[in-house]
């Protein structure tokens, strides 16, 4: 019985050694035929655009078409960085991303945290099901709320300041007030959904070091520091190096739904740049050179935050 | 004994009650945060003019009156979107699932040879892409624009729930089934399609709802590609017109009196957007939890 069921595993190593592409192929042709289908549209849309990205060295006419335009060089590369608007975007989406990561980072350690101090079942569902649901709307309806709830002639948290006496805050008209808007806004979204993770590593945690603890004279503080803290440390390191690499990233979508006319201060992201130039104004070359220089710097992130996990001894994440 | 134990877990107790409520207050209050912007917007589209324009309306309609959701369905433009949407949202989450499907059960075959090249192609598309602009004249070369092609095809592979499909393939089937199934001399598509899909259903059903309301929600893609067929926009990038660029008016009808505030029927429409949402959200909940478990869970 034993022998029968392992011949036809050990048939196959004697046999790999000998054939070539052309058996498996056969073999498995049912394989191949089934990953035809997701690399042929992984092709078409994703890496047939990459070719795209030549224009980002041309002088792009349309009506020269995308081989018959003139080689620039670098040339686009140089006029890009001399734009005031180009230092601007790249600085924006540095200071939208490392602030995001300050506090949209954070605030789900923090509500985990709290959330694993409850020891009702029935609670902790019912408020995370509250909690999650932020995640689950569109940018378009958070910023449509955001302007119902922030705005300053009608908005309801005005309408609540001027009825205790205030005087009302221009939340999202205003250049400041529209960067803590947005970083606020952004923790509301995230803040929920970003425990899940979190409360799976905490759920793993062995109750006896508790019990422990307990008995060793530790109060609750003193075993969130020394047990929970520590437990989902390398879960922590880890969420932390993957947002890291992605701090030259920009959700086009978010910035794009809360911005508005009276403040373009902080709003001049690298996706929203790209957008203008390309899509609304037609310089396709200098758009794409942008759009090229933050996916380069996002891979060289990426995998620089890859190797640095590695180093520390937690899993990487390419 | 009995007695210096029960002496000292009395008020300690004590102390752990005052915590267990403190933060149970904390929790409640972020909660009610999440939940009360609803709440508002929700009244105010159940408000008169009168009313909202007096910045009187906090967390309960007043002088109720469903006439900004009357206008909302008399409105042909905004049913259109709607019908657009889930159009292109089941279309989408069709061939997502076939594309996940068909690439995740190949590379979790050990025996499938080429697999280490053929994920790093599917996989590397999720650390560089082209861009906007190479994707956008990409669209238009291929003649999708203004078609609700674009909103369907271009998106419709996505590594990362290629990612969480393999990983459950390769770990949730046991291998001892496949090869008893192989033995009774049965092919890669009937593994696939007798053994495989049926026991995946659970990882099949949250990714089905990743597509699903990943398509729902964006609006990116059908504001660079849907610029001229108006009759195409989706909700959301109607939405966006509507509510936040506000350039387009609600296209009410001859006869009914034009409002004078569009603030009701700017909170209307979004509840309007939002309820879909918000009537699966409840029931779909757990299956998204389990897929960003699964997300974590690197290969």
């Amino acid at each position: 019985m034993k022998a029968a069921s392992a011949s036809p595993t050990n048939h196959s190593p004697l046999l790999r050694r000998k054939q070539g592409f052309g058996y498996y192929l056969q073999r498995d042709w049912q394989l191949y035929l089934l990953v035809m289908l997701p690399l042929a549209f992984v092709i078409v849309f994703k890496y047939l655009p990459m070719t795209g990205l030549v224009i980002a060295f041309k002088d792009y006419k349309i009506a020269r078409g995308f081989w018959g335009s003139e080689w620039a060089g670098m040339q686009v590369f140089q006029d890009l960085f001399a734009k005031p608007d180009f230092i601007r975007a790249v600085r924006n989406t540095l200071l939208l991303n490392v602030l995001d990561l300050c506090f949209s980072f954070t605030m789900p350690i923090v509500l985990a945290l709290l959330l694993n101090e409850i020891k009702s079942i029935r609670f902790k569902r019912i408020n995370q099901t509250v909690l999650y649901l932020p995640h689950f709307l569109s940018w378009v309806i958070i910023g449509a709320i955001a302007y119902q709830l922030l705005s300053e002639g009608g908005g309801v948290v005005n309408n609540l300041i001027e009825l205790m006496g205030g005087t009302r805050i221009p939340f999202l008209q205003q250049d400041t007030n529209w960067l803590i808007s947005y970083l606020v806004i952004g923790v509301w979204q995230s803040m929920g959904w970003g425990t899940i993770i979190y409360l799976a590593a905490m759920s793993g945690i062995n109750p006896e070091m508790y019990e422990a603890a307990t008995v060793d004279g530790a109060g609750r503080w003193r075993k969130v520091w020394n047990i929970t803290l520590p437990s989902i440390r390398a879960t922590i390191v880890t969420l932390l190096i993957m947002a890291l690499g992605k701090v030259m990233d920009g959700s086009f979508e978010r910035i794009y739904a809360l911005q508005n006319k009276a403040t373009t201060e902080f709003t001049t992201t690298i996706p929203v740049l790209v957008y203008r130039w390309g899509i609304e104004s037609g310089n396709f070359s200098r758009a794409t050179a942008i759009g090229l220089f933050q996916s380069v710097i996002g891979i060289i992130l990426v995998i620089s935050a890859d190797r640095v996990a590695k180093k520390l001894g937690e899993d990487g994440i390419l | 004994m009995k007695a210096i134990a029960g002496g000292s877990a009395a008020p300690n107790k004590a102390r752990i009650d005052i915590w267990e409520s403190l933060i149970r207050l904390v929790i409640v209050i972020i909660s009610l945060i999440c939940l009360l912007p609803f709440i508002h917007v929700v009244s105010k589209s159940l408000s008169s003019d009168s009313f909202v324009i007096a910045n009187k309306v906090f967390l309960w309609p007043q002088g109720f009156t469903i006439e900004a959701y009357r206008k909302i369905f008399a409105d042909a433009s905004i049913l259109r979107s709607l019908y657009i949407t889930i159009i292109v949202t089941v279309l989408f989450t069709i061939l997502g699932m076939i594309l996940t499907i068909c690439a995740a059960y190949p590379l979790s075959r050990a025996q499938f040879k080429g697999r280490r090249v053929i994920t790093f192609i599917f996989l590397f598309t999720m650390y560089f892409s082209g861009g906007i602009i190479p994707d956008y004249m990409n669209i238009n070369n291929l003649g999708l624009m203004d078609t609700i092609w674009s909103l369907v095809l271009p998106l419709s592979f996505s590594a990362f729930n290629l990612l969480i499909m393999k990983t459950s393939l390769t770990s949730g089937i046991p291998v001892s089934l496949e090869e008893s199934a192989r033995i009774d001399g049965a092919g890669h598509f009937r593994i696939l399609f007798s053994i495989v899909l049926p026991l995946s259903k659970p990882i099949m059903a949250t990714l089905a709802l990743f597509y699903a309301v990943g398509r729902w929600n964006a609006y990116q893609d059908a504001l660079f590609y849907i610029k001229h067929e108006i009759s195409l926009r989706p909700l959301q990038l109607k939405l966006y017109y509507l509510v936040i660029q506000a350039s387009e008016s609600f296209q009410l009808e001859a006869s009914q009196v034009q409002l004078s505030n569009p603030e009701v029927l700017k909170a209307s429409v979004v509840v309007f957007a939002t309820l879909p949402i918000l009537c699966v959200y409840p029931f779909v909940q757990k299956y998204f939890v389990q897929g960003v478990m699964l997300g974590a869970v690197k290969e």
